[in-house]
């Protein structure tokens, strides 16, 4: 066996092409999946952010009005609106896939697969009241 | 409707060209008519060096896959018609080294296939006068789904892992292995696990999804290996907190 599977040992004739550096641009489902992986570095923004926040919070009144300054720059401001598109459909690309990888049985029956996902979004909407709950509430 | 459509037909002729080029033919097109049988026709009535696999022409066997204006098919069970006016273009498998014309070398998926032990595998046989081993309908239904893959690769031309690294094991061979894991019958999953556990194994794959969208018999690919990554990352959290088993 070649150490690649590329090369097949003693036929120089067999035509092999490579897979094009813009693959992902040949059919929209690529392109998806592509967004859906860069949207990673979103979430790790929103991480960042995040900290930086807490760090604003931490330092005292003056070092948070300096972050919320911060915030309220359109560049920070317009990167904060594209991170959370992102943020969406990082979600609900998730949300899609996990009823696919989870297997769940109760007793001897599967659980039908609309169910895991459905539970999900509940699980994000109860979420999200608490969170809305928690910040227009206080 | 034309009752005829235009095929185009690529070709590789390695003792001629060393770059893939097409033949335009017209074909008839009634609607019963599926591109293999419009290959048939070429070969047939107009060009009889055309060479390309098929068998059954009705997809069980999984020879006749080709890449159909993009999109891998099996050409006898994709209708000429319904990509009419044309042109159709016919391309071999993508991913795969091209032998000749429409033909591909399927020799990297069958060592793949046998590395997975895609057959039932015991730690001991019981005596044949024990009788058979029982299944329960429930327990059938675990794995019939992954049962369905006819081996016709249509999973690894879509696959863009598999594209970009070809030591990648693919989705087919990992989903055949997740249908002995879950065979009631079946003893041999840690032995598949030292395999798929592996770099170019079940954590090769990103989820791209496509695998499960052409196979032609709903299997499910990519489903089978998410679940197979779930239960990898199980064993491995057991193995560590549990280092002397549980």
């Amino acid at each position: 066996m070649a150490e690649s599977p590329a090369y097949t040992d003693y036929h120089p004739r067999w035509l092999r092409r490579r897979l094009s550096t813009y693959w992902w641009l040949e059919k929209p489902s690529y392109l998806a999946f592509v967004l859906r992986e860069g949207s990673c570095l979103f979430v790790g923004w929103f991480v960042v952010y995040l900290l930086l926040l807490m760090r604003g919070v931490l330092q005292g009144d003056a070092a948070y009005q300096e972050f919320l300054a911060w915030s309220a720059r359109p560049s920070v401001l317009v990167l904060n609106i594209i991170s959370f598109l992102f943020l969406v459909y990082h979600a609900i690309t998730f949300f899609d896939a996990a009823p696919r990888a989870l297997s769940i049985h109760v007793g001897k029956t599967r659980v039908p697969e609309w169910i895991v996902g459905a539970s999900h979004y509940a699980a994000w909407v109860v979420a999200s009241a608490l969170v809305c709950w928690l910040v227009l509430g206080s | 409707m034309r009752d005829h459509i235009k095929v185009q037909v690529a070709r590789y002729l390695p003792e001629k060209q060393s770059e893939q080029t097409f033949d335009e033919h017209e074909v008839p097109c009634p609607k019963d008519w599926v591109i293999l049988d419009g290959l048939n026709y070429i070969k047939d009535r107009i060009d009889g060096t055309l060479a390309y696999r098929w068998s059954c022409r009705m997809g069980i066997c999984g020879s006749c896959g080709m890449t159909v204006n993009g999109e891998p098919k099996l050409t006898c069970a994709t209708f000429l018609a319904d990509y009419g006016p044309g042109p159709v273009r016919i391309e071999p498998l993508r991913n795969f080294p091209i032998i000749r014309d429409l033909i591909v070398d399927i020799g990297d998926f069958m060592r793949k296939l046998v590395s997975v032990k895609p057959y039932i595998v015991r730690k001991y046989e019981k005596p044949l006068r024990e009788g058979e081993y029982i299944q329960t309908p429930q327990e059938l239904d675990e794995y019939k789904q992954f049962s369905m893959c006819i081996n016709c690769m249509l999973c690894y031309s879509a696959c863009p892992v598999y594209g970009l690294d070809p030591k990648f094991i693919g989705p087919a061979a990992i989903a055949l292995a997740q249908r002995y894991n879950l065979d009631n019958r079946d003893e041999g999953a840690a032995q598949r696990m030292e395999v798929l556990s592996e770099h170019a194994g079940m954590w090769g794959c990103t989820f791209v999804g496509e695998c499960t969208k052409v196979c032609p018999k709903h299997v499910d690919p990519a489903g089978a290996i998410q679940r197979y990554k779930l239960t990898g990352a199980i064993e491995s959290m057991k193995a560590f907190f549990m280092p002397r088993g549980a």
